[in-house]
């Protein structure tokens, strides 16, 4: 059991948690809210991983973020790995528990990457079903995160607010909005990032997530943005979050770095700068 | 449908699914590779930081090619990246571009055994004095509990050697022996110990819940030269006991 | 059957001896509470290099497009016995 104090997510910043910054999370940063870690990581049967993730959790509220369970996939949910995640969220007791709108298992194996799905009705009920299995395994409700995307499907049948919005008031799910993605896939996609906050529901969205991407372009010359979490926030990622805690209030706000990940200091300033539109909404 | 992405993923020779599409309707090829890039390159990258000796072995651009064919062979049956691979020493071994490295499979299995020890379960080694205080007339049978992070991996060549050499920068002779290792993780740093002869066959004895003297005879059966005091006097200051069962 | 281990005072004095010769080596390591390394690779949300080669290329080792030979630290080890180079050497010298 851990101290009442940490087990709900302030509308702070908070950081995905690399062992390289352990020292300086430790210490306690006065920009830094609450911590947020990829489930899978922590699924080993001891050792320094969970020792640290112990140590995190007497000190900072935690989000567990999952990125294995498949749910956009059209295969039943691996049972075993939510009996995993099931034993870390019960002794973690974390704040909120998050996955994505996006596959990853296949009959070949784990295919370690988000990939994406068509947005159609059948689609709807079958992850409206697989979170609901998850909700009733961990016993709390998740959240959906919006996905970066590099193609689109012929065969989706709706836009991805209105798929977001029917699986959120089915399956009783809250909503992850990384405004990264939203800003990687309309360029991708070429569509308004600001048009897609504006109709997002943002009622139901209990955390968000910035983050850095990479720009290339297709065989056309097109724009291709990827979500490669390896740089700053872009100054428009920025405007798009300011315009987004404008219209929906503050949240508790994420700040991913997974590749190339930079010094402590760099991260600081991120947060800093989270911290600064938190405050001023 | 899904499974027609999935499999275009691994097969580079695969034309991009049907209905995978850019903005303008046409068929998405260069954002396809995209995601064919993520699977491959981020499982490539999980071998290179789990074998950390190998990819040294032999180089940045030999071993993403090498990790290449076997991920599209054998990719993660589950989503721990952290347990990727355990099949990869054995594959390396009837992998005929690395057979010039003879020894590359047996440091494979270092590699994974130390991943192994880093996650193993957590468990509190005993105190030393454990064996002393064990009457004299009841070592023969009584039974050691070895740490859960304990493993043995053993060479006809010099793996710990060639480890040490390659993340201490220690300047060590490279002789032609064999070395058996012990990998293990008493508190939170995985240590390594050189093992003297026979001293593998009596540690899987043990961990087969052999009592001691059956441990020692099985050794020796095995080695001639097994030594139990030896052996006991390298198991003693790696910890490598967590108590006695049945005590 | 090994006629070298002898039961009873055998391995009770073998023990002793092991305890008494490293009575003074054993002393236990002082509590490890740097956590940051990982040892292994880690699951994250991130992509990769976009759309570089890596998923395309496809390097068939069966055929002749396999070029590539081991270019690591094997290559500048020093083999005793005044044989410089790859540890390739070990393999012919090892016993059948």
């Amino acid at each position: 059991m851990f101290d009442t104090l940490t087990n709900t997510i302030p509308n702070r910043p908070g950081v995905g948690f690399k062992a390289q910054h352990a020292a300086e999370v430790m210490a306690r940063p006065a920009a830094l809210g609450w911590v947020e870690i990829h489930a899978e990581n922590y699924m080993g049967d001891g050792g320094p991983a969970l020792a640290q993730l112990r140590a995190l959790r007497e000190v900072y509220p935690v989000s567990c973020h999952g990125v294995g369970l498949s749910i956009g996939g059209e295969r039943p949910l691996d049972t075993d790995h939510l009996a995993r995640l099931r034993k870390l969220v019960d002794w973690l007791e974390p704040a909120l528990f998050s996955e994505h709108l996006a596959w990853s298992t296949h009959d070949s194996g784990f295919l370690n990457d988000l990939l994406p799905l068509p947005y159609t009705q059948a689609a709807v009920d079958r992850i409206v079903s697989h979170i609901t299995q998850v909700q009733d395994v961990l016993g709390k409700q998740m959240l959906l995160e919006n996905p970066s995307t590099y193609v689109a499907f012929a065969q989706s049948e709706m836009d991805e607010i209105t798929f977001l919005r029917e699986i959120a008031t089915r399956s009783g799910c809250g909503l992850l909005l990384d405004v990264n993605n939203v800003f990687v896939s309309a360029t991708n996609q070429d569509y308004d990032p600001v048009a897609y906050i504006d109709a997002f529901p943002l009622d139901h969205v209990g955390e968000i997530h910035l983050g850095g991407h990479e720009e290339d372009a297709d065989e056309v010359g097109a724009p291709l943005l990827i979500d490669t979490h390896s740089r700053p926030v872009v100054p428009d990622v920025w405007q798009l979050y300011a315009h987004t805690i404008a219209r929906g209030g503050p949240r508790p706000t994420l700040i991913e770095w997974d590749n190339d990940v930079p010094d402590w200091p760099v991260l600081e300033a991120e947060l800093t700068r989270a911290d600064q539109v938190l405050t001023h909404a | 449908m899904l499974e027609g992405f999935g499999a275009a993923l691994l097969d580079p020779d695969a034309k991009v699914p049907d209905g995978v599409i850019r903005p303008d309707g046409h068929p998405a090829w260069r954002r396809f590779t995209v995601y064919r890039n993520n699977v491959v390159s981020s499982l490539i990258d999980a071998l290179e930081t789990g074998f950390p000796t190998v990819a040294k072995l032999v180089g940045t651009e030999f071993f993403a090619a090498m990790a290449g064919v076997f991920v599209r062979a054998h990719p993660p049956s589950n989503p721990l990246m952290f347990k990727y691979g355990a099949a990869f020493p054995d594959w390396i071994a009837g992998f005929r571009p690395a057979s010039s490295l003879p020894y590359l499979p047996d440091v494979a299995r270092l590699d994974l055994a130390r991943r192994e020890a880093f996650h193993a379960a957590d468990a509190a080694p005993a105190a030393p004095t454990l064996l002393a205080e064990i009457a004299p007339e009841a070592l023969d049978t009584a039974r050691l509990r070895l740490l859960p992070s304990l493993r043995v991996v053993t060479s006809s060549f010099p793996i710990l050697t060639i480890w040490r050499i390659n993340h201490e920068g220690a300047d060590l002779p490279l002789t032609q022996t064999a070395q058996s290792v012990l990998i293990l993780r008493p508190e939170m740093t995985v240590t390594m110990w050189p093992l003297p002869t026979g001293a593998d066959t009596f540690l899987m004895a043990l961990s087969d819940g052999a009592p001691l003297a059956e441990a020692a005879e099985a050794a020796a059966m095995v080695h001639r030269d097994f030594d139990l005091s030896t052996t006991m006097q390298t198991l003693i200051p790696a910890r490598a006991f967590a108590g006695v069962i049945d005590a | 059957m090994s006629n070298t281990v002898v039961k009873g005072l055998a391995i009770a004095s073998a023990v002793t001896t092991a305890i008494a010769m490293t009575a003074t080596v054993a002393s236990a390591q002082a509590t490890e509470k740097c956590y940051g390394v990982s040892l292994a690779g880690e699951n994250d949300c991130a992509a990769g290099p976009g759309t570089t080669c890596a998923g395309t290329s496809k390097v068939d080792y069966q055929g002749n497009a396999w070029t590539l030979v081991p270019a690591g630290t094997c290559l500048s080890m020093e083999i005793p016995g005044d044989r410089m180079g790859s540890l390739e050497a070990l393999e012919r010298d090892l016993p059948a």
